[in-house]
């Protein structure tokens, strides 16, 4: 009833966890049964290990949070020799979020993780700025977006899905960009631009100044964007931003996404995916709905 | 250990004065074991401005009742919220969650500062059960803001530091005549310039020496990356590798 597919991959359902918000998934196996969802995407993972930003990275504002993590992981090495082995036998789609700063970094990670058998996708964050053009981001240019999804198209061989900025004038030209260039698929959104001062300090909450926003504040957003996205192309859409019940994620697939993933919601209720897919579940029966397809992109 | 999400009753609360309260939650059933240090993520119930859990330290644990106690400092609107709960009504945890402190030490002291007293309640009970009797030393700007005091006077010898005087002898924690050199480990919470200076003042005599860090945490689960201490071995995260760390591994923050 809930089985959907995004490119080569069959999700028992359609629900996901986004990058950055469910480590690699272990922290979350006291809470909940990982094999019911429809797909973890883990950690954003680059070529060489990072430390990230300094502390304090997070910040809560009104519905969401702003974060300044800044891509801290192991690096690609370390996941495939350690990680992955604690992880592969998970009976869900374990998809790796790859990002970088420059293509070479990004084609590097991609062909490593490329070897590992059990992941059979990676999710491409292009989010991040190009240390060598200036720090320019590759997703807020269509045509520094469409270089770097070739470039990785042409040594990944499985399915390849680009994680698309919502800090950019018109996303559907980025989207449309990145399937010329040889994505399966697109997911959006990732975190907002944002910024928070505290004012009996008088300095900003980040770090870093700035950082992402996120969480039920960035919704409205999101599904707009997944809705122009999902009518400007025909590879399938993945939605995320501020899905904290069943009900949003439906907002989401009605919208034209294939599938959703759940971000910060799992820092409000580690166990809030279970409760979207029983949620899933139970609409469909209140509704007579026989396949969760006949619903997605009906808007 | 095993980390839950459940729902606990308020069985009691104390309100000591206008910044500091403690509720007291009873567990449906047996309460797992919960090292001394360890914390709670609790759900602030009915406060649309309070979306994120917020991180407590787990003050006492009644076994035979079920039950654990929570001391909270009202800081801001979480923790206003969190005051005017009142008994009989239900709060959601996510607990117990990070590492404790490890009991080592046979001449001990702790050193407590506002709502860092939280954790030392519950480690002096577990020093207590090891045989191992303590001194505490509770400091703060006045006496109320020590809002628990007798209730460590079964676990070891106390000390308090005011800075009004108004309680003890007056003057910071370090400056008290129980802050010295006879002691094979210290245990310390609260506010962090008074750490840093208890744990530089260890490292000095070559005291082991345990701190307790209070970071801002988003999922308290080490999913997210947000609450890392610049540790000397590099980023580590304050709610799943502590709250509660060696000060030696933590020699770049003490100076910082
Ligand atoms: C492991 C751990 C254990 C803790 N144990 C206790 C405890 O036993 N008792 C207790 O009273 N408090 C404890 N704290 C601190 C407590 O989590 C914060 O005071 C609380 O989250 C503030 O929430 P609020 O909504 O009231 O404040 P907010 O409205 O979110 O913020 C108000 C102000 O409080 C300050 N603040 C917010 N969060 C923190 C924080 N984590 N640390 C320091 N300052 C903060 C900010 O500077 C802010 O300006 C602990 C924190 C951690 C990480
Ligand atoms: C703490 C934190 C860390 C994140 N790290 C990453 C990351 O490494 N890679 C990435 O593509 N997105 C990352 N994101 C963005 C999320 O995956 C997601 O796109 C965004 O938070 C919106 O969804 P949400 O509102 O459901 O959280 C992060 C978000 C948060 C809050
Ligand atoms: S609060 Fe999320 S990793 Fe520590």
């Amino acid at each position: 009833m809930l089985q959907t597919k995004i490119h080569n991959l069959t999700l028992k359902n359609p629900v996901m966890t986004a990058s950055g918000t469910f480590g690699y998934g272990e922290e979350f196996a006291d809470f909940i049964d990982l094999n019911r969802l429809g797909g973890i995407i883990v950690k954003g993972t680059t070529g060489e290990r990072r430390q990230g930003n300094p502390y304090p990275r997070m910040a809560e504002t009104p519905s969401g949070m702003l974060n300044a993590v800044g891509l801290q992981n192991v690096g690609v090495e370390t996941f495939c020799k350690e990680v992955y082995h604690r992880i592969k036998d998970l009976d869900t789609n374990i998809i790796v979020n790859v990002s970088g700063s420059s293509i070479e970094e990004y084609c590097k990670t991609a062909a490593m993780i490329d070897e590992l058998d059990n992941i059979p996708a990676i999710e491409l964050n292009i989010s991040c700025p190009n240390v060598k053009k200036g720090g320019m981001g590759f997703g807020t240019n269509p045509d520094m977006a469409a270089q770097v999804v070739s470039e990785v198209r042409k040594i990944y061989h499985k399915t390849l899905i680009v994680k698309l900025t919502p800090n950019v004038t018109s996303v559907v030209e980025i989207a449309k960009a990145v399937e010329g260039a040889g994505a399966d698929s697109v997911s959006l959104i990732n975190t907002l631009l944002g910024m928070a001062i505290d004012v009996e300090k008088q300095r900003p909450y980040l770090s870093t100044i700035t950082g992402g926003l996120s969480g039920p504040a960035v919704k409205p957003v999101a599904v707009r964007m997944v809705w122009q996205v999902a009518h400007a192309v025909s590879i399938p859409v993945i939605g995320l931003g501020g899905i904290t019940s069943a009900a949003d994620a439906l907002e989401f697939l009605m919208a034209g996404a294939k599938a959703v993933q759940v971000g910060t919601a799992n820092f409000i209720d580690p166990a809030v995916t279970m409760k979207i897919i029983d949620g899933l579940e139970d609409y469909c029966k209140r509704h007579r709905i026989n396949d969760i397809n006949d619903i997605i992109g009906i808007i | 250990m095993r980390k839950y999400i459940t729902d606990f009753t308020i069985v009691g609360k104390q309100v000591y004065n206008e910044s500091y309260f403690s509720l007291t939650l009873q567990h449906p059933d047996r309460l797992p074991e919960i090292a001394a240090g360890q914390f709670v993520e609790v759900e602030v119930p009915d406060n649309k401005q309070v979306m994120l859990r917020r991180p407590i330290s787990i003050h006492d644990v009644d076994i035979d009742n079920n039950t654990l106690t929570i001391l909270v400092q009202v800081v801001g609107k979480g923790t206003r919220t969190l005051s005017k709960l009142s008994e009989g009504q239900k709060l959601n945890l996510v607990y117990p969650l990070g590492h404790g402190f490890s009991l080592e030490g046979t001449h001990t002291l702790l050193v407590g500062g506002g709502a860092g007293i939280a954790p030392l309640l519950h480690l002096s009970k577990c020093l207590s059960a090891k045989g191992i009797r303590p001194t505490i030393l509770l400091g703060g700007r006045t006496a109320a803001l020590i809002p628990v005091q007798k209730e460590f006077e079964p676990y070891g010898t106390i000390g308090f530091a005011t800075e009004d005087g108004s309680l003890g002898e007056k003057g910071l924690v370090t400056q008290h005549s129980l802050f010295s050199a006879d002691y094979d480990h210290i245990y310390t919470c609260g506010p962090t310039p008074m750490m840093k200076a208890v744990a530089r003042y260890a490292l000095e005599k070559g005291i082991e020496c345990e701190v307790s860090l209070e970071n801002m945490m988003a999922c308290g689960i080490g999913a997210c990356l947000c609450c890392v201490v610049d540790s000397d071995e590099g980023h580590k995260c304050v709610c799943k590798e502590g709250p509660v760390f060696n000060a030696k591994k933590l020699t770049n923050w003490i100076k910082q």
